[in-house]
């Protein structure tokens, strides 16, 4: 794989569903495109493997999946007639508001690229489910197994069970049960609390193209294995060569054995990059998240960077393809590629159809956001799972005056590991909030800073440096 | 602890690689955390705070729990990695070691 230009146009971070829009979009525009990609192949998790993967047709994944197939065939085609410089299996451990990034190749070199307009299309993870027991071998997120079924035809060997709420949830057991591996009991822990405002929603959803889709396929997967609703509580504990999981249901408690426990609790903004290069975030109050601050065009609060897709909040691979040309046409009226009024006019049938499938994520975003209290930790639970920190020792800090992630990150370490917060950061918010007995949105989220990913010493020592620069720190 | 579904008996597609220096095989296509979780192994290393067992959790390379040596580099996210044919994979024990 050549290495990249030291300088683009417009430089586009993801390559799944927003990001291969965008870039499409930029390089239609002539601009000069990069897109940086850490998977091994465009798709980013939606649409993984969409383009080469074991599943080609809808049977087992569904429709929506196989549609993907042909957007990452566009992207490819760009690709190839050299549109758009691809370099997938690379991370971005770092950007700046001057528009510079740091990249460490495949082979492991470190790299520098400078860019005119950065979109940032860095989409979304599982939201963290701290349940004591969760850092087991043996359990993982539904979205990994996703992950598996997608890109290497693979279910989960023996009895497994699925826990939590979202839509991801039971469009899993579907796939799952389409691909003859149903779950052998899925414990459902969506609030009933939250139903009634969920249902002020109510007509927006059915109007979207969400209800269409959502409700044939909530109906397959229910039908796929037991379920037990109204699910309040939930552990786990090694049992043999397995584990044993533990759940309870307005005061009783039921127990079973399995080989392998999927858990879920949603989905939220993957903003590790966003808020290094200094964006700022909101709390969104339906889907109990931060997100990075944006405009109608993805302009985030650093001047130069865009952010589309489901990293600017929670909106499905649709909204986000549309997010994503938005992003990119903005970013090309910004670089005098074309002007205002063609920008504009380019994008109104965009965010028309993205509106079209936002229309539904207030009733989505509000029926499955998780219960207050497996939003914030219990005592015993790993809140940190990279330096083990558990909930009783971030609310004890909490009440001795650690008010904020900030603080508490210098006391327990919550933040620093190789994560840097990803697995902990939300979970950390909710669980002080909890202590000190203030929302979220008052609390914040961890500050973070570049290097958003881990870097050795040697990549770092690696990358150009000018002779001001050497002389600004040896002072000759 | 993941079987596959599509029953690839294909020599071409199998792919030979050590696993903490003894023979192992995957598929083309697989990443070193597919390879390793379709082997039957569900934890690939030991924290570096108390020593405690982990495994992948996400899959898509942020929950840094899949992390395995490859080739002798360490700190690899083995979901983000392509098996390839004579890959030397270990699992992990506790801290990195610094080389002397």
């Amino acid at each position: 794989m050549k290495p990249p230009a030291p300088e683009y146009a417009v430089v586009v971070v993801g390559a799944g569903p927003a990001g291969m829009a965008a870039a499409v979009e930029a390089a239609v525009g002539g601009a000069s495109v990069l897109v940086v990609d850490d998977n091994p192949a465009p798709g980013g998790q939606v649409w993984r493997a969409a383009g080469a993967g074991p599943f080609t047709d809808g049977r087992v994944l569904g429709p929506d999946y196989a549609a993907g197939g042909a957007a990452v065939r566009e992207f490819a085609a760009s690709v190839a007639t050299a549109d758009v410089d691809h370099l997938s299996g690379a991370q971005v451990w770092h950007l700046d508001d001057r528009l510079e990034l740091g990249l460490v190749l495949p082979d492991g070199r470190g790299v520098v690229v400078r860019a005119g307009r950065v979109v940032l299309a860095t989409g979304a993870l599982e939201r963290p489910m701290p349940v004591p027991g969760w850092t087991l071998p043996g359990v993982m997120s539904v979205g990994a197994a996703q992950t598996a079924l997608k890109a290497q035809a693979m279910v989960p060997e023996g009895r497994y069970a699925l826990a939590g709420c979202g839509p991801l949830l039971w469009l899993y057991a579907a796939q799952a049960a389409a691909a003859g591996a149903p779950p052998a009991l899925v414990l459902d822990t969506s609030s009933r609390s939250n139903r009634r405002e969920a249902a002020q929603h109510l007509p927006g959803f059915l109007l979207s193209p969400y209800a269409r889709k959502g409700l044939p396929l909530l109906l397959r997967a229910r039908r796929a294995a037991p379920v037990v609703g109204r699910v309040d509580g939930l552990h786990i504990v090694r049992e043999g060569e397995g584990l044993l999981l533990f759940w309870t249901c307005g005061g009783r408690e039921d127990a079973a054995p399995f080989d392998q426990v999927l858990l879920h609790h949603g989905v939220t903004p993957n903003l590790n990059l966003a808020r290094a290069a200094g964006c700022e975030l909101d709390w969104h109050e339906d889907n109990a998240c931060f997100v990075p601050r944006t405009d109608e065009w993805g302009r985030t609060t650093v001047p130069g960077v865009l952010l589309a897709g489901d990293g600017a909040g929670i909106g499905g691979a649709e909204a986000a393809a549309s997010g994503g040309r938005i992003a990119a046409l903005a970013a090309l009226a910004e670089l005098g590629a074309i002007t205002d009024d063609e920008r504009d006019e380019a994008a109104a049938p965009l965010q028309a159809e993205r509106a079209r499938w936002l229309r539904g994520r207030p009733f989505l975003d509000l029926l499955y956001r998780p219960a207050p209290h497996f939003r914030a930790a219990e005592a015993d639970a790993i809140v940190c799972r990279c330096e083990e920190v558990t909930g009783a020792q971030v609310a004890e800090a909490a009440r001795l005056g650690a008010t904020g992630p900030n603080q508490l990150k210098a006391w327990l370490r919550c933040g620093m590991g190789p994560c840097q917060g990803r697995m902990c950061g939300l979970t950390v918010t909710e669980t002080i909030a909890a202590a000190r007995g203030v929302p979220p949105a008052e609390v914040g989220y961890l500050r973070l800073r570049t290097p958003v990913r881990p870097v050795t010493l040697a990549q770092v020592a690696a990358l150009p440096r000018t002779e001001a620069e050497r002389r600004a720190v040896e002072r000759l | 602890m993941f079987r596959r579904l599509l029953d690839a008996d294909e020599p071409a597609r199998e792919l030979a690689f050590t696993l903490d220096g003894r023979p192992a095989s995957g598929r083309e296509g697989d990443t070193v955390a597919a390879a390793l979780l379709a082997l039957g192994r569900r934890a690939f290393r030991r924290t570096a705070v108390s020593g405690a067992e982990r495994g992948p959790w996400c899959l898509m390379g942020v929950c840094h729990d899949c992390l395995v040596t490859v080739d002798g580099i360490g700190i690899v996210q083995a979901c983000l990695v392509e098996l390839r044919a004579g890959m030397a994979v270990e699992t992990q024990t506790g801290p990195r070691e610094v080389q002397r």
